[in-house]
């Protein structure tokens, strides 16, 4: 069609503002969700997404995610977001609603996170008349684990834990969530939709969005559950899953409305606070807020510290070794220091990373996203973080020299062969603590009276801290050499 | 698309970048104008492809589909709808 022709139409249906314009979960893909071909969760996605545009609520959603194939929803709706430990997200959604009347709080959930391991959690949240909603994707089998038994379950389905089917006998029967939810005083609408067939899925979009629209006035607890196809784990193709859905599923969980007093409840009015927390210390008695007072002479910090470091490598370069060393370190020097090594959940190719943080003030968060100096062990991790790297901030790559690409002009570098210069110091094994003293060297950040003493502790073997010391003289060394060599050229 | 004078009320548009072949809006569509490509796309799956012609706009396809963006459902503008064309002109190209 001619773009002529085109202009005589307007957009009907197209990609939610919800959704992040770009995934940037990976390198690639990054239009596309992680879901498989025909899964339900990416048809769920674009109803709660649909449904937050069309409510205009985007900027105070808030969004639980759950453990399960689900787990990344965080990475796709751009609202606020938090991703619960298994089964717990209707309990972490509760202390956000409570702590944020005004957010609205969407928990999103799986059968096997909110049917087995959070029964418990979505039970009592129902009981509660929590006023959040729950979106609860039903498809019968625990998917991302690869197709072990749910509570869901129907019975004489094959799933690897009942390879002949399951048995009432001895696995129990399909547990009925929103009947059973629907037993209770307080929830306000509870109804199980499918994505069986066209019709199903115009009315699951219908029920998500009066989920949604109910707590936005205010009335309490709503959940949807939907029956929803997973074609890779029932081992069949896309059309067929849904069929299944539609013909077999819904025998099971018929669909329909479960609860809905929408009409005549009343919104929903939360006690006030028995006392406000500026009247507690005086209630315990405490007379002064914050630490005791000590006689001890005032603890005098060092100059302002606000160190940001991200190592990477390959397993078995004292990675995570060389961040540790920094991080005791910085706890001796009295500073607040966080120590994070870093896997991915697909990153098993021996792959290693840690951030580390050294500050004055209290640390908000263990993640360095934006690192002011990025230790690269090998040419892979310098470039999966080059571009990350603060201007003005180092980068010390261990090779003869900066690949092509890596030529940023706001960045001070230094390539050296660590590996091989810590080899003819005695082992190519210490060639962590080269790039370590270079680190110090140029940040400044630790004495190395406090870097010698972590590393006695951690450490123990005599022979090997004679050479991890020789090591982080040679590195402050290199960097030294490197300051020169600029001012010569300059 | 035969030019009969008579505009069709919808049409489509599809990313096959991210389209991963599922088929799901192949059996969604009612007047049945939408087939996967023979040939497969970056990643290896048969994309969704308007026929060309025939498409109401209805928009179920959209809603079928588990992608965010893999389809865009268009409608015929109704005349002195400038506001949906210059929306359509900023928003759609990704």
């Amino acid at each position: 069609m001619s773009d002529e022709v085109e202009m005589q139409y307007e957009l009907a249906q197209s990609r939610s503002k919800t959704f992040y314009a770009n995934f940037d979960r990976k390198d690639e893909l990054q239009h596309q969700t992680h879901y498989c071909p025909g899964c339900g969760h990416g048809i769920i996605h674009k109803m709660v997404a649909r449904a937050i545009d069309e409510l205009g609520i985007q900027n105070r959603t808030i969004l639980i995610s759950p453990v399960g194939c689900s787990v990344f929803a965080y990475y796709y709706f751009d609202v606020g977001n938090v991703q619960a430990a298994h089964g717990r997200a209707p309990a972490v959604g509760t202390a956000v609603k409570r702590s944020r009347p005004g957010s609205i709080v969407v928990s999103y959930q799986g059968d096997g996170d909110l049917s087995a391991i959070g029964s418990a959690e979505i039970l009592h949240a129902a009981n509660r008349g929590e006023n959040i909603s729950v979106i609860f994707v039903n498809n019968a089998i625990y998917s991302m684990t690869g197709g072990q038994v749910a509570p869901t379950t129907l019975l004489g389905q094959w799933s690897t834990t009942t390879p002949g089917g399951r048995k009432a006998e001895n696995e129990g029967y399909p547990l009925h969530v929103s009947e059973l939810l629907g037993a209770l005083e307080a929830p306000v609408y509870i109804e199980r939709a499918g994505l069986g067939d066209n019709k199903q899925i115009a009315q699951a979009y219908r029920a998500v969005r009066k989920a949604l629209e109910n707590q936005v006035r205010g009335l309490g607890f709503s959940l949807v559950e939907i029956l929803s196809p997973c074609p890779t784990i029932w081992k069949m193709s896309a059309v067929d899953a849904q069929h299944w859905v539609r013909d077999v599923m819904e025998k099971t969980f018929p669909l329909g409305v479960i609860r809905d007093r929408t009409k005549e409840a009343q919104p929903r009015k939360m006690p006030e606070a028995a006392v406000s927390t500026s009247e507690i210390p005086q209630l315990l008695g405490i007379e002064h807020e914050g630490p005791a007072e000590s006689h001890a002479a005032p603890f005098v910090r060092p100059k302002t510290t606000n160190l940001q470091v991200r190592v990477a490598g390959f397993g078995g370069q004292g990675v995570l070794l060389l961040g540790e060393v920094l991080a005791e370190a910085g706890l001796d020097a009295g500073l607040e220091v966080s120590w994070l090594p870093s896997y991915g959940p697909e990153m098993r190719s021996g792959t290693s990373n840690c951030h580390v943080r050294l500050s004055d003030e209290a640390i908000d968060s263990p993640l360095v996203v934006r690192p002011d100096v990025l230790v690269a062990m090998n040419e892979p991790s310098l470039h999966k973080f080059y571009e990350s790297v603060r201007p003005g901030g180092w980068v010390l790559y261990n090779g003869d020299a900066m690949p092509e690409g890596c030529d940023r002009s706001d960045l001070q570098v230094l390539a050296r062969p660590f590996m091989q210069i810590a080899n003819q110091l005695g082992d190519r094994r210490a060639g962590n603590m080269v790039m370590l003293g270079a680190l110090l060297e140029c940040t400044g950040a630790l004495s190395q009276e406090t870097i010698d003493k972590a590393l006695g502790r951690m450490v123990k073997n005599a022979k090997w801290l004679e050479l991890d010391k020789r090591a982080l003289a040679q590195g402050r060394e290199l960097l030294r050499e490197s300051l020169k060599e600029v001012c010569h050229e300059g | 698309m035969a030019d009969t004078g008579k505009r069709d009320r919808g049409s489509l548009r599809i990313d096959t970048d991210e389209c991963k072949g599922c088929g799901l809006c192949v059996e969604a569509c009612p007047p049945k104008v939408i087939h996967l490509s023979d040939e497969l796309n970056h990643y290896g799956y048969p994309t969704a492809t308007y026929v060309g012609a025939g498409c109401t706009g209805c928009g179920i396809c959209f809603l079928a589909c588990p992608e965010p963006g893999a389809i865009t459902v268009l409608r015929l503008a109704h005349a002195g709808s400038s506001a949906a064309k210059a929306e359509m002109s900023e928003g759609v190209g990704r």
